[in-house]
């Protein structure tokens, strides 16, 4: 009875200016109302404005010649290239510098935060040095340091340090090494290793299965990397194993042949990386500190040696914890590969900003930067997520 | 018989002497395997050989008196780039002669951040620390200020309309006459004002030179930057936290969108967009202080990182104590800033620590739209061409500076957490 009443109990009648649910549509009229006006404000401003310096619109610039040089290209490009063709370059040198970043500063945070919790005292003493030193200075400073570095402690060209029996070459004007002459057989090479890598995934689940199955272990990763650098070698040899390289050789001020790595490029990724993988050393260390010690303790009851507890036991929980904090540093070294503009590699913000002085259609110009970071961090948040929910605990 | 002690009359053994003691420490520590020690012995190998070359260069071979860059060359660093250069490093282009000012302003701004670090002084302190630093600093930086009138009406109607939501219930009748009364000056005040019956009066204190915000540079205007980005981004990141919060979807909607969209663009995009798109978003004639430009820039960056700081807090208070704060009655402000805030904010106190000091490290951007922040000014003192060539003497410099700023801020953090977890560890 009691229960019944209070379920149909009626409404109690409030004026409309108590009532909640009008107060709130009320309040949030006002609220977008405000923020509506104020985006009114500012684009007939901005209409206004651009009418007066008679800055034309639209994104018709793109198809126009660029007439501006970019010293690093993954693409053929030439200052006779268009807009479009020049952004597309920068946003390339964006993920180039992102994606080996985001891989090396995995790799070495995690050999950081792992040493930082090293039994060895020495050990741990210097990790945690390292990322106290490199997370409490600006990532600007340390991209400056190393650039300049690089740009005015090495040796010009012609007294350029010479390495390996003088095929590599480290000066000012970057690092230049030996490529092998282009040959048709590259194609197949590189087709074989994308076929090695699935070979590798599939050795590696049939592994895991028969150690399901019959409790043998199968060494998945010494023939997974059997498998990966096998395939091409062979296609190599059957190709006629074609040997000629390019050398890079003084020529005038600077060297010709081979292939060089930019001082930018260099500057920018030593610093990007190092000054991630002291975020990234933390928060590998946090993971595994977040595992009950009971679990150190039972792998090294099952005889598990230190490296194959960290591998089997520890890493993989850690992995839970560790993954949603990576995914924000991911994305930080997409965001903050940006920086490039500082010391002059051309990243997508560096040719956007030459695009804006040279046309001066600046909104256009914003809104490519703006939505060329979301689509990649999107992208890396899409894939994190991904991954996050693969690895996540699988409970009832 | 008397061969027979009983056991517990027996003196104790001393533990073996390579258990105990230094050696007992060293052997646990860095001889424990084989591995362990050749680990150690590579690894003091290579650090001795590091800090000899580190020393060799920095003090044994250095040159801290050199009068031109040409007699540096050729030994270590160059120290007397630093001693030529520091006044520059740290105040910029202000006027050389009153560096005093930049100098005090440092000093009050560092006592201000020092003094609210104490948590005695978590209250309506706060803001009499802040009031009064924040104008000592700016009349120091600016020399000169003019307070005009509509600015005085504007924080009497704030302060009034605070007063009110918050104590209407407890006040005594006196107490809520005031605040009636300073909302009721600053509204009229403010509306004469608009249509032009009160003249345009301003209280001027002007007991230095004017400097412009052009001239300013170095530490002062890193430390401006930053903790007024995150003076002002603060209780902006609180209403964008609620807003995400909120149950009313259009609200959501718009601090969601705008949470996600900063979040998503790397800093430099705002501050070019600051620099060379807001002077288009404004009626042609006005300008905007180029500094003010990037101080806008960087609290709508702060606001939607700490607003997801914010967020986190909110979200760890169990839902009782929103239902308990209905129950009693209060309404929305009430129940945000008497119950949920309060014991949101000691959550997020330490992660918060942590984003300022993000910021403080992200203001040296700024640069990039040629403002002359610490890091800049740092830059352009390797310009001269008396002392081209010593990039690693002056970065290492700035560097330890930045190194002791966020490096203090972070052991605080880490104590702050310490001090606030007392009452739930065991």
């Amino acid at each position: 009875m009691a229960v019944e009443t209070l379920g149909s109990a009626p409404r109690v009648k409030v004026a409309p200016w108590n009532d909640p649910v009008i107060r709130g549509w009320v309040f949030q009229i006002v609220v977008v109302g405000l923020v509506g006006f104020l985006a009114w404000y500012l684009v007939s401003n901005t209409i206004d404005n651009l009418q007066r310096q008679k800055i034309a619109s639209g994104f018709h610039y793109l198809e126009r010649e660029a007439g501006f040089e970019i010293g690093d290209t993954m693409i053929e490009y030439s200052p006779a290239s268009t807009y479009a063709r020049a952004i597309w370059v920068g946003i390339l040198n964006t993920l180039r510098v992102a994606v080996l970043g985001i891989l090396l500063s995995t790799l070495l945070g995690t050999l950081v935060g792992v040493g930082r919790l090293s039994p060895n005292w020495l050990l741990s003493r210097i990790c945690a040095w390292y990322v106290e030193a490199f997370r409490n200075v600006p990532l600007l400073l340390w991209l400056f340091l190393f650039y300049k570095l690089i740009s005015e402690a090495f040796p010009g060209p012609r007294q350029a340090i010479s390495l390996f029996w003088n095929s590599v070459f480290l000066s000012n004007r970057g690092v230049y090494f030996p490529v092998p002459m282009a040959d048709p057989i590259h194609k197949w090479m590189g087709v074989a290793f994308l076929v090695g890598i699935a070979g590798a995934w599939f050795v590696n689940r049939w592994g895991k299965k028969r150690q399901e199955a019959t409790g043998q272990p199968f060494p998945a990763i010494s023939a997974g990397l059997g498998i990966i650098i096998g395939l091409p070698a062979l296609v190599w040899l059957a190709g006629g194993a074609p040997h000629h390289m390019s050398w890079p050789e003084l020529k005038g001020f600077n060297f010709a042949g081979g292939t060089v790595i930019q001082p930018e490029f260099t500057a920018l990724l030593v610093g990007l990386v190092l000054y991630t993988s002291a975020f990234v050393a933390e928060i590998v260390r946090s993971g595994i500190l977040a595992l009950h010690k009971g679990q150190s303790e039972a792998a090294a009851a099952l005889g598990l040696s230190r490296g194959q507890s960290m591998r089997l036991v520890l890493l993989p929980q850690a992995l839970r914890v560790i993954v949603p904090p990576m995914t924000s540093q991911y994305l930080n070294i997409t965001k903050n590969s940006s920086l490039a503009i500082a010391i002059g590699y051309p990243d997508l913000v560096a040719s956007v900003n030459v695009t804006i002085n040279q046309t001066g259609q600046a909104i256009e110009n914003i809104l490519i930067i703006m939505a060329a970071y979301l689509s990649v961090s999107l992208s890396i948040s899409a894939f994190m997520n991904w991954y996050n929910k693969r690895i996540a605990l699988r409970e009832r | 018989m008397t061969d027979a002690m009983p056991v517990g009359d027996r003196k104790p053994l001393a533990p073996p002497v390579d258990e105990t003691g230094a050696l007992g420490w060293v052997r646990k520590n860095l001889f424990s395997s084989w591995g362990n020690g050749i680990t150690t012995v590579v690894l003091i190998a290579a650090v001795l050989w590091v800090a000899s070359w580190f020393l060799e260069w920095a003090l044994f071979t250095a040159n801290f008196t050199a009068a031109t860059g040409a007699e540096c060359r050729g030994g270590g660093a160059c120290w007397a780039l630093i001693r030529e250069k520091f006044r520059y490093i740290f105040f910029g282009s202000f006027p050389y002669e009153q560096h005093w000012r930049p100098l005090f302003a440092v000093i009050t701004m560092l006592a201000m951040l020092v003094l609210s670090a104490d948590r005695r002084m978590w209250n309506w302190r706060l803001l009499v620390i802040w009031g009064v630093g924040s104008f000592i600093t700016f009349l120091l930086m600016f020399g000169q200020i003019h307070i005009p009138l509509s600015l005085i009406l504007f924080v009497a109607l704030v302060c009034g309309g605070i007063g009110l939501t918050l104590r209407s219930a407890l006040a005594a009748p006196s107490e809520r006459m005031a605040y009636y009364a300073l909302v009721g000056i600053g509204a009229v005040g403010l509306v004469l004002r608009m249509v032009g019956a009160l003249p345009a009066w301003s209280i001027a204190i002007a007991p230095l030179s004017y400097v412009e915000t052009s001239l300013w540079g170095g530490l002062p205007v890193t430390l401006i930057l930053a903790t007024y980005g995150l003076a002002f981004a603060f209780p902006y990141g609180i209403l964008l936290a609620l807003g995400r919060r909120s149950n009313l979807p259009l609200i959501k909607g718009l601090c969601v969108g705008f949470i996600e969209l900063i979040r998503g663009v790397p800093l430099i995009s705002l501050l070019i967009m600051a620099s060379v798109m807001l002077p288009l978003f404004l009626p042609s004639g006005t300008t905007i202080d180029k500094f003010l430009r990037a101080q806008v820039a960087v609290i709508l960056f702060a606001g939607a990182y700490i607003a997801e700081v914010i967020r986190g807090g909110l979200q760890s208070l169990p839902k009782g104590q929103f239902e308990a704060a209905d129950a009693m009655g209060l309404n929305y402000p009430q129940k945000t800033l008497l119950i949920i805030l309060p014991q949101a904010l000691r959550v997020v106190i330490p992660p918060l620590i942590n984003t300022f000091i993000g910021f403080f490290k992200d203001t040296s951007l700024v640069l990039i739209i040629g403002i002359f922040d610490f890091l800049n000014t740092a830059n352009q003192a390797l310009v001269d061409p008396n002392w081209a060539g010593f990039p690693g003497e002056v970065y290492l410099f700035a560097a330890f500076v930045y190194f002791i700023f966020c490096f203090s801020m972070s052991r605080y953090s880490k104590y702050l957490e310490f001090e606030l977890n007392k009452g739930t560890r065991r």
